[in-house]
C-alpha cells in the first residue's frame, strides 16, 4: 500500500515534468488553423466540416447562421477558397472528427531558415570544443596531479578561483578582447576561448591522483617517458572520467546560447541555439512550426541522453559530491 | 652535489590550458575593472571617468528594478526547488523497481536546451493558444494573462478575496511619502509574468538537484535508520532527526549552486518575455539581461555594462565565501 502511494506520487510528478515535452510533440504535428481555432488540447484531432455539391466535397468555414441556413466560405482540398458568403442549408453540412498528423510542419520549419547550416555549425563547434578540452585538460591535469614543480599549487588555485567567475561577468570584456583580435563573427570566437575547461582539469586531476605511484615507478624503470606514460598508462586507466568530461563539454557547448548570441552575427556561422532564437522571433505566431523546430533542436541531446543515461546521470551526480 | 637542471617539462604540460585561462578568463576580468572606469563604447576606449558608471548605476531605477526582480527569482526558486528536489529524492530512494526510469524522466529538462524549452513554455503560457489556460478552462477557472500580466502575484491573490490592494498601497504611499510604484513593486510581489519564469526555472533545475540529493541520501549509512527503527521512531521523525542533519552538506551545495545559477538567469527572459524583452512594464527584467541590454542594446555602453557585471560578481563572490564559512560549521 505504502509503495503504491509512492509510485503514484512519483508518476504524477514525473508526468508534470514531461508534460511540456508531450505537448510540444502533439502540437508540432497540428495544423496552425486548428491551433488558432483554440483546439490546443493534446490530441491532434481536427473538426472537419464538409459540404457536398455536384459530387465535389468542399471544406467549409462557417460565417453566420441564420435560422435553417448558414453563410459559409467554401474551400477545395488544398484549402484554396472557392466561394465566399455562400448561403446553404444547415442540414447539408456534414461535420466529423478526424485524427490528422501534419508531419510536413517539420520539413517546413527546417527549410524556413538554414537549420541545416546551424546544425552543422553546432556539431563542428561542439566537437572541436570537446576535443580541445580533453587535450588541454589531460595535459594540465597530468602535470598538476603527478609532477612536482615550483608554483604548482599557486597556479592550480588560481585556475580554481577562475572557475568561480560566472560567464556574464566576463562576457563584456571578452567581447572587447575578441573585437580587438578581429574574431567577432568567426568560428574562433566560439571555439578557442572554450578549449580549456577548469572543471575538466579539476575532474581529471582527482582521477589521476588515484593512480598508484608504483605504476609510475615501473614505467620510469622501463624507460617510459612522461608523455608516453600519460598516453599509455594514465589515459587508458581514466576512460570513465574522460567520457564524463566529454559529456559535460558536449552538452555545455551544444546548449550554450549567450556567448554565441553576442559573439556572432552572420547566419553562415550561426549555431543552432541562436538560430532557433531568431526563428522564434520571425515565426512567433506560427506555433506549430515553433514546436516542430524546438523538437528537432532538442532531439539530438535527448537521443544522446537516452543512450547514455546511466553515465550522464552519474556524471552530474559526481559533480555535486566533489563540489 | 650536482645541481639539477631546471625542468621546463611540467610548465609545457600546463601551457595550453594556461594560455586559454589567462587570455580568456583572467585578462577579461582585469579588463572589466579597467573598462568600468572609462567611457568605453564599441568604437574603443574613451576618457577616464572614475566612479561615474557606478554612481549612475546606483541612481538608475531600472537597475534597482532588475535587482529586485532577480532577488524575487532567487527567493522563490531556491527554497521551492530545494524542498521539491529533496522530496523527490526521498521518494526515489525508497523504491527499487523503475527507479532509474523515474530518475531519467526527472532529469530530461536538465539536458535539454533552455532556448528550445523556453519557446515551448512561452507558448504554454500564451493567453489564447496556450496549454495553461486550456487546463484552467477545463477545471472552470478564469483564464489568466500569464506572461502578459504585470500585476504582482500577491495583488492578484488578494484580489480573489475582494481586497483592494492598490488602495492599500495608495494609503501607505501617502503615509510614508514613498512613491506608489516603488511600494507596489516591493509589496505586490513578483509579477505573474515573472512567476511564470520562476516556474520554468524551477522545472529546469529540479532534475539536477534531485540527482544530487539522491546521491547524498545513498551515502547515509543504513545503520542509523535501523537503530531508529528499533527505538520506534516513525519515518517522519527519522527524516527530521537523521536525514535532514546528515544531508546538510548536500543541502548547502544545492542551495549555493541554485542561488548562483538563478542569479544568472538570462535565456528564459530573452526568449519568453516581451516584446519588449523584460516586459510587461519591466517586471521580468533581471540583472544579466540588464547588463546585456546596456552593453549590446541601443546605448551600447560597454563600460556601464561592465560596472553592472562587477556588481553581480561581487554579490556571487560574497555568497560563495559565505557558503564556505557556513559549510565548515555544519560539516558532520
Amino acid at each position: 500500500m505504502k509503495k503504491t502511494i509512492t509510485y503514484f506520487i512519483l508518476s504524477i510528478c514525473g508526468l508534470a515534468m514531461v508534460i511540456p515535452f508531450i505537448w510540444m510533440l502533439t502540437t508540432s504535428v497540428k495544423s496552425q488553423l486548428e491551433l488558432n481555432k483554440g483546439n490546443v488540447g493534446f490530441l491532434p484531432i481536427e473538426d472537419q466540416v464538409t459540404y457536398e455539391e455536384n459530387g465535389v466535397i468542399y471544406n467549409v468555414s462557417k460565417v453566420k447562421t441564420e435560422g435553417d441556413s448558414v453563410y459559409v466560405h467554401l474551400f477545395d482540398e488544398e484549402m484554396n477558397r472557392v466561394s465566399s458568403y455562400q448561403k446553404i442549408a444547415l442540414a447539408d453540412i456534414q461535420s466529423k472528427q478526424k485524427v490528422r498528423l501534419h508531419f510536413e510542419n517539420f520539413k517546413t520549419a527546417f527549410n524556413k531558415v538554414p537549420f541545416r547550416r546551424y546544425f552543422l555549425n553546432t556539431i563542428f563547434v561542439s566537437f572541436s570544443v570537446v576535443i580541445g578540452v580533453l587535450i588541454t585538460g589531460s595535459l594540465a591535469a597530468y602535470a598538476f596531479a603527478i609532477m612536482r614543480f615550483k608554483g604548482r599549487d599557486f597556479i592550480f588555485y588560481l585556475f580554481i578561483s577562475m572557475m568561480m567567475v560566472p560567464q556574464p561577468v566576463y562576457l563584456i570584456p571578452s567581447y572587447v578582447l575578441l573585437n580587438n583580435l578581429g574574431w567577432i563573427d568567426t568560428y574562433q570566437a566560439l571555439i578557442i576561448p572554450w578549449i580549456a575547461n577548469i572543471f575538466t582539469i579539476f575532474l581529471l586531476r582527482q582521477q589521476f591522483k588515484t593512480i598508484p605511484d608504483e605504476l609510475f615507478d615501473a614505467a620510469r624503470i622501463d624507460g617510459c617517458g612522461r608523455f608516453k606514460t600519460l598516453w599509455k598508462i594514465v589515459l587508458p586507466l581514466s576512460k570513465s572520467v574522460i567520457s564524463t568530461a566529454a559529456i559535460f563539454g558536449f552538452i555545455g557547448s551544444w546548449n550554450s546560447f549567450m556567448w554565441p548570441l553576442v559573439m556572432t552575427d552572420s547566419p553562415a556561422i550561426r549555431v543552432l541555439q541562436v538560430g532557433l532564437s531568431y526563428f522564434s522571433q520571425e515565426a512567433s505566431s506560427q506555433t506549430a512550426l515553433l514546436m516542430a523546430a524546438s523538437t528537432f533542436s532538442i532531439l539530438p541531446l535527448i537521443i544522446l541522453f537516452l543512450l547514455a543515461q546511466k553515465q550522464i546521470i552519474a556524471s552530474f551526480a559526481s559533480s555535486g559530491l566533489k563540489g | 652535489m650536482i645541481k639539477k637542471k631546471f625542468d621546463f617539462g611540467p610548465y609545457l604540460y600546463i601551457l595550453p590550458a594556461a594560455i586559454i585561462v589567462i587570455v580568456f578568463r583572467l585578462v577579461p576580468i582585469i579588463l572589466s575593472f579597467i573598462v568600468s572606469f572609462f567611457d568605453w563604447t564599441i568604437t574603443g576606449p574613451g576618457d577616464f571617468i572614475g566612479f561615474k558608471n557606478y554612481t549612475l548605476m546606483f541612481q538608475d531605477s531600472e537597475f534597482w528594478q532588475s535587482m529586485l526582480n532577480t532577488f524575487y527569482l532567487v527567493i522563490f526558486v531556491v527554497p521551492i526547488s530545494l524542498i521539491l528536489s529533496l522530496v523527490f529524492a526521498n521518494f526515489l530512494n525508497r523504491i527499487e523497481k523503475l527507479k532509474s526510469f523515474f530518475r531519467s524522466i526527472y532529469f530530461i529538462p536538465t539536458v535539454t536546451s533552455m532556448v528550445a524549452i523556453s519557446i515551448v513554455w512561452k507558448i504554454i503560457f500564451n493567453q489564447q493558444t496556450g496549454l495553461a489556460n486550456f487546463f484552467m478552462s477545463q477545471i472552470g477557472i478564469d483564464p489568466l494573462a500569464w506572461l502578459a500580466e504585470s500585476r504582482g502575484v500577491f495583488d492578484l491573490f488578494l484580489a480573489n478575496f475582494g481586497i483592494d490592494f492598490s488602495q492599500f498601497i495608495t494609503n501607505l504611499s501617502n503615509i510614508f511619502g514613498i512613491s506608489y510604484n516603488t511600494l507596489y513593486m516591493l509589496l505586490g510581489g513578483p509579477s505573474l509574468a515573472l512567476f511564470c519564469i520562476i516556474i520554468v526555472t524551477i522545472w529546469k533545475g529540479l532534475g539536477y538537484n534531485t540527482i544530487i540529493y539522491l546521491a547524498g541520501l545513498q551515502n547515509i549509512p543504513n545503520v542509523y535508520y535501523e537503530a531508529a527503527d528499533i527505538d520506534g521512531a516513525n519515518k517522519i521523525t527519522q527524516f527530521f532527526k537523521i536525514t535532514w542533519h546528515l544531508i546538510s552538506p548536500t543541502t548547502y551545495y544545492v542551495l549555493m549552486m541554485t542561488t548562483i545559477v538563478t542569479f544568472q538567469v538570462f535565456s528564459q527572459i530573452y526568449l519568453m518575455t516581451g516584446p519588449p524583452i523584460g516586459g510587461p512594464l519591466g517586471t521580468t527584467k533581471v540583472i544579466v539581461y540588464f547588463l546585456f541590454d546596456k552593453g549590446f542594446g541601443e546605448s551600447n555602453d560597454l563600460s556601464y555594462a561592465s560596472a553592472v557585471a562587477l556588481v553581480l560578481f561581487a554579490i556571487i563572490l560574497t555568497l560563495t565565501l559565505l557558503q564556505k564559512k557556513l559549510e565548515k560549521k555544519v560539516h558532520y
